[in-house]
């Protein structure tokens, strides 16, 4: 722990400048992923982030010593073909794109394992640590190839900002921007550009294999908690950016399991998990999209419906005597009305008398409303829409949940002005039978 | 070479039969073969459906189930392995489904986001048990297939590696399971709808497909890793499917594909010194790329070459229609037929490398000549244009009798369907048409005699 704080205070110069090198990439990531997330490019920036790893071997089958400007060249040449790879298959054969980025991401990693197997092989080949590019290794990572890291991050972002409007018409609208006059294929690649480039730094302290989740994860949590582009962009940044700072910071700091080859926890997968909890966390969480709050909502409405169906059915019990304050039994109600009991009295709308219920006086008021709402949108399925007696009490069950004041509101309006306006609660305009759910009562 | 514990008689006739080979290497081999070709037949309905991709997700995403099922049984057993992947596998479908359904994820960034998160859970928990064996992240991701041999147990006499009768036990399984299932399999593949009609469940059917990759993912793991496995899924079904259009041809086609590619891939590696696994999905994108440059049916060239003939049909038979025109007037004013200069006939046929490859081709074979500063047609030119300008106006002739175009619109469709008329629909115009001349009084020529 204290291990962690002295790095998170920033206390060493080399640690402070890896993590800054991986805090900006991480934010560059998380930038350039929403476009591309948003384009539904995520997984082709897989298939470049798998195909950049024969590009780093190649780079030092080339120039034979580990330069890290090179790897990146490599990388970046190398990931551009699998991304016109993926284009060429896409526009000039019948294979479907699903296809053809599984075939980059098999295909190249292969090479790439390939050729690496080569280069360990030679004198001197596994000190081109190439096993760190795999699933990365960011305490491996100089100062020098941090820095250079940041700047190609910072250059990423640099690029969305200024080219923030083309990126954005082309992922909501790509056919509306093409009509427009926008060079869009020139947008696209440029875009699948910089995401190439962020891939390709991002190598070093993520790795291939992971590289995609500091693209796609960032960008789908955003996602959760607006629904507008620029706080998207904003907050995927900030996202990435703490995955990369805190993923780095526990990698470096966790207890290391002491196995022969690999020393140390690798950072990729430390980095993915960070993201994935912000990313469950917004799935859970987030007050709009989130699965929660959308539970949150259903399940109150299914108790609304639940309690609005026992007040209408002890409303039509009481109806027959005509007098509302009458004590009765659920016993005598449907039993499927009988499920909103609960809510009902902790909303004080019922109240026991002895060993029967009464409504209360708001309890009252409520069942008369809801009784209104449905008879009314009766009368207008009758009137309004021609629909047979019988039929209507079905339809007016789904729909009296669900009618606003402003509609009742206008449904008064239309029926008044049509003269058939009853005041206070309406007669059914059907039989009271046993209804269905929520309507039946008993005759007796 | 020899493995610590062999069969020598065995091994010895394993040698013969593999010209040369060690029974190591045989071994090696056969395996990759074997597992190539399961992954290439199951592979194809993941082409075929569209799901490469949650192919892809399941491939990298059993990681977790694999680690999970060793540390809770403390051994490398094929049975809890299996269990393990599979229900991690089915996982993945599920989780990715339901991301996109309820969380509202798109597709593909809900992949994402399952595979790599499982991956790296993958990936942490085998490093924490990696101390005390041989499971590293390293093998995950290439698989060891250079070390199956030396891990074999006894079937019937025979020291078989043990990862190799995994593989073959699945390679059966997905067999029998797409023999007694085509039916189904077939139209799930191509139309999910009328399958849902037919009362064919696509859920029963979308999920036995995953479980059945994911169980293929589980016993190729050992020998070629995870990743490289996709490769293996994807790359000979989608070769196959550039190769035919019929199901059971595109089976077998890509089962012939992977082995290919393993047997290639194989050799690659023994050259170079270098990781097999690795190798085989090199050279199985080699052949996806392969078939999709020069494959007959679909391949890019002779899609190329067939539209560059095609191309190159029309504007001979446009250059023969040309001068036969200009022979026409000729004779009508009673002199020779005015050449055609060069420079105009190549206006008039767009110009560029296929207007001088018709021109050419027509001097050569005899059927235009120079003369008199120009192009001229030989009487054989004369009489094979004769055909195109009888398909010309004999449709034009039948486009003013039955439809109501004015006679300038009849030039432009009639100039198309000169080169696509067949033989028997040109004989039946010509039977509709009573009267010699084509609406705008040019003479209709007679169908060639000999012909």
């Amino acid at each position: 722990m204290d291990q962690l704080i002295r790095l998170l205070t920033l206390q060493d110069a080399n640690t402070r400048t890896v993590l800054l090198g991986t805090t900006i990439l991480g934010g560059a990531s998380g930038v350039v992923g929403v476009f591309a997330v948003l384009r539904k490019r995520s997984l082709v920036a897989d298939a470049v982030a798998h195909a950049s790893l024969p590009g780093v071997c190649l780079a030092y089958m080339v120039v034979g010593d580990r330069s890290f400007a090179a790897f990146m060249l490599g990388a970046l040449v190398m990931g551009l073909i699998a991304g016109g790879f993926i284009a060429f298959v896409r526009a000039a054969t019948r294979t479907k794109e699903d296809a053809a980025i599984g075939l980059a991401v098999g295909g190249f990693f292969g090479l790439g394992i390939a050729l690496s197997r080569i280069i360990q092989s030679t004198p001197g080949g596994t000190k081109a640590g190439l096993d760190g590019f795999i699933f990365g290794k960011a305490a491996s990572m100089v100062s020098t190839d941090a820095a250079l890291i940041g700047v190609v991050a910072a250059v990423v972002l640099l690029g969305c900002v200024l080219l923030f409007k083309e990126f954005r018409v082309v992922c909501f609208d790509r056919e509306f921007a093409s009509g427009q006059g926008w060079p869009t294929l020139l947008i696209d690649m440029l875009l699948m550009m910089l995401v190439c480039v962020c891939t390709v730094a991002g190598l070093p302290a993520v790795g291939v294999v992971l590289m995609v989740s500091l693209i796609v994860i960032p960008a789908a949590a955003a996602r959760f908690w607006t629904e507008r582009l620029t706080p998207m962009v904003l907050l995927a940044g900030v996202i990435g950016g703490t995955c990369g700072l805190l993923g780095t910071a526990l990698s470096a700091t966790l207890p290391a399991p002491q196995s022969g080859l690999s020393r140390g926890w690798p950072t990729g997968p430390v980095i993915t998990l960070v993201g994935t909890a912000v990313f469950v966390v917004s799935l859970l969480a987030a007050p709009e999209r989130g699965v929660v709050a959308a539970w949150v909502r259903r399940s109150r409405l299914r108790r609304r419906i639940a309690r609005q169906n026992l007040l209408r059915a002890v409303y039509e019990h009481l109806e027959r005597g005509g007098d509302f304050a009458r004590a009765w039994t659920p016993a005598a109600l449907e039993p499927g009305a009988v499920r909103g009991l609960p809510a009902a009295r902790r909303a004080g709308l019922v109240r026991a008398s002895g060993a029967q219920l009464v409504l209360t006086t708001e309890g009252r008021a409520a069942a008369a409303r809801v009784v209104r709402a449905h008879r009314l949108w009766e009368l207008f399925l009758i009137t309004g829409a021609s629909l047979a007696t019988d039929r209507v009490d079905r339809d007016a069950d789904e729909i009296e949940h669900h009618l606003s004041p402003e509609l009742l509101a206008q449904l008064e309006a239309r029926l008044a002005a049509e003269g058939r306006l009853p005041a206070g609660v309406p007669r059914s305009p059907h039989e009271q039978t046993a209804g269905p759910a929520g309507a039946g009562v008993v005759d007796s | 070479m020899t493995p610590p514990h062999s069969q020598p008689g065995i091994d010895s006739a394993w040698a013969v039969l593999s010209l040369g080979f060690g029974a190591t290497e045989a071994w090696t081999l056969a395996t990759a073969v074997l597992c190539a070709v399961g992954c290439g037949v199951v592979g194809c309905f993941l082409v075929l459906r569209r799901l490469s991709l949650l192919g892809d997700a399941i491939s990298h995403s059993v990681l977790p189930g694999l680690a999970a099922a060793f540390i809770i049984t403390q051994s490398r057993g094929t049975i809890p392995m299996l269990a393990g992947a599979l229900v991690v596998g089915l996982l993945t479908g599920f989780l990715s489904a339901g991301l996109s359904r309820w969380g509202r994820v798109s597709e593909d960034s809900s992949l994402g986001v399952v595979f790599s998160s499982l991956f790296a859970l993958g990936v942490l928990m085998i490093t924490w048990v990696a101390r005390d064996v041989d499971l590293d992240p390293g093998c995950v991701l290439y698989g060891l297939i250079e070390f199956v041999p030396f891990d074999r147990i006894g079937i019937a006499g025979l020291e078989v590696p043990r990862a190799m009768v995994g593989i073959g036990v699945m390679l059966l399984v997905s067999v029998t399971l797409i023999v007694v299932f085509f039916k189904e399999l077939r139209i799930t593949a191509f139309d999910p709808s009328l399958a849902t009609t037919m009362g064919i469940s696509a859920a029963v059917m979308h999920y036995g497909l995953m479980g059945v990759v994911a169980a293929t993912t589980v016993v190729s793991f050992e020998a070629v890793g995870s990743i490289l496995v996709v490769a293996m899924l994807v790359a000979p079904g989608a070769a196959a499917q550039l190769m035919t259009d019929r199901l059971h041809r595109m089976l077998w086609l890509a089962a012939g594909v992977a082995a290919l590619a393993a047997v290639l891939g194989y050799g690659a590696a023994l050259a170079l010194n270098t990781s097999i696994a690795g190798m085989i999905a090199t050279a199985s994108l080699a052949m996806y790329v392969l078939a999709a440059l020069l494959a007959p049916a679909h391949g890019w060239l002779p899609r190329l070459v067939r539209r560059y003939a095609l191309s190159l049909r029309i504007a001979r038979e446009d250059l023969l229609g040309l001068l036969y025109r200009r022979y026409e007037k000729g004779q009508a004013a009673g002199t020779e037929a005015e050449p055609l200069a060069e420079a105009a006939a190549m206006r008039a046929l767009g110009g560029g490398m296929l207007s001088r490859l018709a021109t050419w081709g027509l001097r050569r074979e005899g059927l235009a000549e120079v003369r008199g500063g120009g192009l001229v047609a030989t009487s054989a030119g004369l009489s094979r244009a004769r055909g195109v300008i009888r398909s010309h106006r004999l449709w034009e002739s039948y486009l003013a009798r039955n439809l109501p175009l004015p006679a300038d619109h009849l030039h432009e469709p009639a100039h198309r369907a000169e080169h696509f008329l067949t033989p028997e629909a040109v004989e039946a115009l010509s039977e509709m048409t009573p009267e010699s001349v084509d609406p705008h009084g040019k003479s209709i020529p007679p169908a060639s005699r000999g012909e």
